[in-house]
Formats: structure tokens, C-alpha cells, sequence
């Protein structure tokens, strides 16, 4: 492959491979503290699935010689990550270690538009010009069917409920919105990316997902509160949230990278 | 064809009658189904042997938990990930199992919880330790869910049909957690010093809670022990001490045979009596922990509750929609 379109690629991957890591991560800490049993064994096979997908991407990385999977996973720091935001922040006040005090409304509202953007995101790479990819995209596509299911039910239900379901609803999607802005971004160099033919343009991708909210949206009741740009992970801007992140992520992997563990 | 009805409901049966049906069918090696007749004493050990299974796995994903974002590949992340949700499963599959036991009652899941804030129902000794390395992750998958092992495939002929199918499945499940053990500390058994550090470490905390795991010897040692009830209603067949030395027997050669130490220079394996000679854990240590008095139980408790509290809204909610 030629070099520009090298480098195009491989911004995508991290993008990809970034993102499902840390969503991943933010799903796997709220093992245990579902609101109830049977959610518990649903998210928390979501969140494994997702870790899967994260590996699926780190190792196409691999394969094209940016590193071991396990290295480009746990070593690279947050300026380094091309992850949007949206997956990085925290589930709620409170460490995961301790008693944290995390909020399923967020949880839901950040699920569903991640998912349903993802879902978007897969449609389109499965016929993306890099072969492997589109065919890491067919496997994922089988899962995601599930996973954006899941997160609709929960969505539609809590907003279909009691006026305190309704009003943390709001409250979260608004905060989800506010971080969206670079969820379809492919950062500074995406005209690359588009231009190789790795996954169609950013705009439409963003009006694929807005068409298919809307009616639900319209279902139940529910304004879109205004998408927010102040950041873009796409190019390395991250908030704190991410170093926290990152330091759990690879603790006993940095203890030492030589090791086989 | 005529709906089968149970010999008991056929005919005016008294007590002691039932009673005497019940055991000859429990002799007989027939399996008791959640609409049968039992005796009080049978129901409310079931209750308190399964409610105590149950809620352990879901406290046992406390502990564990804080390794799955922590796990030091991508590999290892996998694993853990799956094996506590299994945990979680074996949760749901034995409470589903209490809650038709506490029908008579009127008690529900909830009630379950309400028992476990309170301190009436217990969780399992292992599940209110600290953990402190990743060789924990290993050694508790390794040598916890190997205890496991050993206890529950000891009640897979329970003579309560729904507990014995609910523990077929989860002690095959329970084989793959303890190879997903033994694969992280066969890594660092063959790894760095440090590495190696680490297990012998984790090993030496681990141990008394390894030893107390099974139970006390007899009800001599700590006061009470379900032990004879249960072996009485063939829930299970070995007593607690039958266990350890199963334990005993199947792990040391493994555990020796990493290199690893038993912190317990006394323990050797004597010819004449074929038992496993050992020092005894503290077990009024023990009776503490399970109280709810162990290093991490009122920080796990508080987890639970929080959680609990924290997504009352989302309970409610859910009974509104199906309202």
C-alpha cells in the first residue's frame, strides 16, 4: 500500500480501535452495579464483545507493523488517542475501586448514540477499500444487530416511564450530545481517508445517523439538544477523564511490557 | 390424558405420612421439583444453602471485578470479562431457583437483597478479601473457583432437582474459570522473579481463606454447621472436612509443582490415616468475616447498597412501563 494512503488507514484504525477500548472499558466498570441481575450478564457481555472489536482493530495495526496489539492498547498516552470523547468520560462521580456513584441515564443515552453510531459506521466500512477491514466489519456487524437492540429498549423504555426517568434522560442525552461533535470526525487528516476510499464522508454518515433518531426521537417526545464541537479526539484533544483512564487500563501491563503476562 | 397430580395431593395425607413419603423418595434417589411437598425444615435449608450460593457469586464479582479493566492484555481482558460475567450468570440462575422456594412465603428477589444489606444473609468468606495484585485475578480463578469445583460437583445429585440442574451448568462453566486461572499463573510461574514474587505473595493471603472455604471440621468448631442437615436431605453427600482433603490432594502436587511454597510448614500428607495433616485457620477469624466483620465486607456491602440505591429510579421506572 502506498504511503499517504498507509497513514490514512492507520488513522482510521486507531480511531476505530480506540474507541471501542474505552467504551469498552466504561461499560466493564459498571459490572456488578446494573440495576438489576439480568442487565448486569446483558451489558456486561456488550462491553466484552466490544473489548473484542477493540482487539479485532489493534491487531489489523499490528499486521500492518505499527506494533504489537497489546502495546498499541495499553502503552500509547491520551494526546496519542484518537478516540472521541464521548467514550472516555466517566460513568458518574467516584472510582471504580471505591463507591462510585454512577448514573444508568447516562449510561443508556451514551450507549444508544454510540451504538447506533457505530452501527452507521460498520454499514459503511463493509465496503471500505481495505479488504481485511471490511471483513472485520461483517463480523462485527452480527453483534452490533444485538447490542443497538439492547440499547433502544432502555432508551425508549426509561423515556417512555416516570417523569424522574424522563427528566435524568434529558439530563444525560444532553450531556451526551455536548461531547458528539467528533464521533463521525476523522480529524485533520479525513479528506485522506475519505479520498482512499477506507469509508465514506463524515457528512454522510451524520446525516445517516440523524435519520435514523429522528423517529424515535419524534416517538417520544424528544428534542435533540445542540451537538457540541469543543473538542476533537479525533486529533488528540481529550479531557482528564482519559489519563485516568489510560493509567487503570495499563497498570499491570507497564509494570513491565517485556513480560508475558 | 389426565393432568399428573403428585401422590401427596391425591389423598388426605397427614404430616408425618408426607414426611415419611418424602424420604423414601429422597432414599430412592427421586428428585424433589419446586411445586412438591417438603418439610418446612428442607424448604428453609434450600432457601438459606442457595440465597448464600447465589449472592456469593454476585459479591464474588466485587473482588474480581477490580481486575478486568486492569487485566495486562488485551487477551486477559477477554477472559476476565467473560468469566465474571459468568458470575454473574450463576447469580441469576441460583436466586431464580431461591425465589421459587420463597413463594410460599411471599418473600422476592428484593427481600433477598433487603437480607444481604441487613447482614442477615451471608456471602461467602473469600469474597470479603482484599485483593492486591494481578496474581490475585489468577489465584482466585485458579484455586477459589477450584474449591469451588469440589464443593459444588459434590451437590450435583442434590435431591432438589432445580438446584442439581442449575449447578450442572455452572460447574462446567466453573472448569473453564479455573483453566483461565491456571493460564495466568502458569504466565507468571513461568515469568520474571517479579512475576513470580507476585503468586507466592498472593499464595501466603490467600491460604486461610483457601482452608476456611469448605466450612469447620464440625459445629464443635465454630458453634453451627448445616452440614449434617444437608447430608441428611442428600443436598450433599461429603462433609466439610471430606472436602478440604479432596482439595488438598488434588491442588498441593499442582501447586508445588509451580515452585511455590504452602504457607504452612506443618502440612504433610500422613501414610497411616491417608489425610492431609495441616495447621488449622483462625476460626474465629473466620466466624468474624462472615459476620460481615472481614478486611473488605462493609466496603463491598456499600458498593451493593449504593448501587442498589443509586438505581432505585430505574427499578421504578421498569414497573411503570410494565404497569
Amino acid at each position: 500500500m502506498e504511503t499517504p494512503n498507509k497513514q490514512a488507514l492507520v488513522d482510521l484504525l486507531l480511531q476505530l480501535a480506540d474507541d471501542d477500548f474505552l467504551y469498552s472499558y466504561r461499560g466493564s466498570e459498571w459490572l456488578g452495579l446494573a440495576p438489576h441481575i439480568e442487565e448486569d450478564v446483558a451489558s456486561s457481555s456488550i462491553a466484552q464483545d466490544s473489548m473484542g472489536h477493540a482487539a479485532m482493530y489493534y491487531q489489523l495495526l499490528e499486521e500492518l507493523g505499527l506494533g504489537s496489539a497489546d502495546m498499541l492498547a495499553h502503552t500509547r498516552l491520551s494526546h496519542e488517542r484518537k478516540n472521541t470523547v464521548l467514550v472516555e468520560r466517566v460513568n458518574g462521580p467516584g472510582y471504580y475501586m471505591e463507591t462510585p456513584e454512577y448514573d444508568w441515564a447516562y449510561a443508556v443515552a451514551r450507549n444508544y448514540c454510540y451504538t447506533l453510531a457505530k452501527k452507521i459506521r460498520i454499514d459503511a466500512l463493509k465496503k471500505s477499500s481495505h479488504a481485511p477491514l471490511a471483513s472485520v466489519a461483517v463480523k462485527i456487524n452480527m453483534e452490533l444487530y444485538y447490542h443497538l437492540m439492547h440499547w433502544q429498549t432502555w432508551f425508549t423504555q426509561l423515556y417512555s416511564s416516570t417523569e424522574t426517568a424522563r427528566d435524568k434522560m434529558d439530563a444525560a442525552l444532553a450531556l451526551v450530545m455536548a461531547d458528539f461533535g467528533d464521533v463521525f470526525s476523522y480529524g485533520k487528516n479525513g479528506a485522506a481517508i475519505e479520498e482512499a476510499r477506507l469509508i465514506e464522508g463524515e457528512n454522510i454518515l451524520l446525516d445517516r445517523w440523524y435519520a435514523a433518531i429522528t423517529p424515535v426521537l419524534v416517538g417520544l417526545g424528544v428534542t435533540l439538544p445542540e451537538i457540541g464541537h469543543e473538542r476533537n479526539g479525533r486529533d488528540g484533544e481529550h479531557t482528564p477523564d482519559l489519563n485516568d483512564a489510560l493509567a487503570t487500563l495499563g497498570e499491570v501491563y507497564l509494570l513491565d511490557t517485556t513480560a508475558v503476562w | 390424558m389426565q393432568p399428573y397430580t403428585p401422590l401427596f395431593e391425591r389423598e388426605a395425607l397427614t404430616e408425618e405420612q408426607k414426611l415419611e413419603r418424602f424420604i423414601a423418595r429422597i432414599e430412592n434417589g427421586d428428585k424433589i421439583e419446586a411445586d412438591d411437598w417438603m418439610p418446612e425444615e428442607y424448604r428453609l435449608t434450600l432457601i438459606k444453602l442457595i440465597s448464600m450460593h447465589g449472592i456469593s457469586e454476585i459479591m464474588g464479582a466485587l473482588p474480581e471485578k477490580e481486575w478486568v479493566p486492569k487485566a495486562p492484555s488485551l487477551r486477559r481482558k477477554l477472559g476476565i470479562m467473560a468469566k465474571v460475567q459468568d458470575e454473574m450468570g450463576h447469580g441469576q440462575l441460583l436466586l431464580r431457583v431461591v425465589e421459587d422456594l420463597l413463594t410460599p412465603y411471599g418473600k422476592t428477589r428484593g427481600d433477598l437483597m433487603q437480607d444481604l444489606f441487613s447482614g442477615d444473609l451471608k456471602f461467602h468468606n473469600v469474597f470479603h478479601m482484599p485483593t492486591k495484585s494481578w496474581a490475585d485475578a489468577g489465584l482466585i480463578g485458579w484455586l477459589v473457583d477450584g474449591a469451588a469445583i469440589i464443593t459444588q460437583t459434590n451437590m450435583l445429585g442434590a435431591s432438589y432437582g432445580p438446584y442439581a440442574r442449575a449447578l450442572q451448568r455452572i460447574c462446567a462453566e466453573e472448569v473453564f474459570h479455573a483453566q483461565h486461572g491456571e493460564s495466568i499463573i502458569m504466565a507468571l510461574a513461568e515469568g520474571t522473579p517479579d512475576q513470580k514474587a507476585m503468586i507466592q505473595e498472593s499464595l501466603d493471603r490467600w491460604w486461610e481463606s483457601l482452608l476456611m472455604f469448605f466450612g469447620p471440621a464440625s459445629k464443635e468448631t465454630t458453634g453451627t454447621s448445616k452440614q449434617d442437615i444437608t447430608i441428611k436431605y442428600k443436598i450433599r453427600t461429603k462433609t466439610n472436612e471430606e472436602l478440604r482433603q479432596s482439595f488438598f490432594t488434588k491442588y498441593i502436587p499442582r501447586v508445588l509443582s509451580l515452585g511455590l511454597t504452602i504457607p504452612d510448614p506443618t502440612l504433610r500428607f500422613d501414610e497411616e490415616q491417608q489425610l492431609w495433616i495441616y495447621a488449622q485457620p483462625d476460626w474465629d477469624e473466620f466466624k468474624k468475616i462472615i459476620r460481615g466483620e472481614g478486611p473488605r465486607s462493609k466496603e463491598r456491602l456499600a458498593l451493593r447498597r449504593t448501587s442498589y440505591e443509586n438505581n432505585a429510579w430505574v427499578r421504578e421506572a421498569l414497573a411503570e412501563t410494565m404497569a
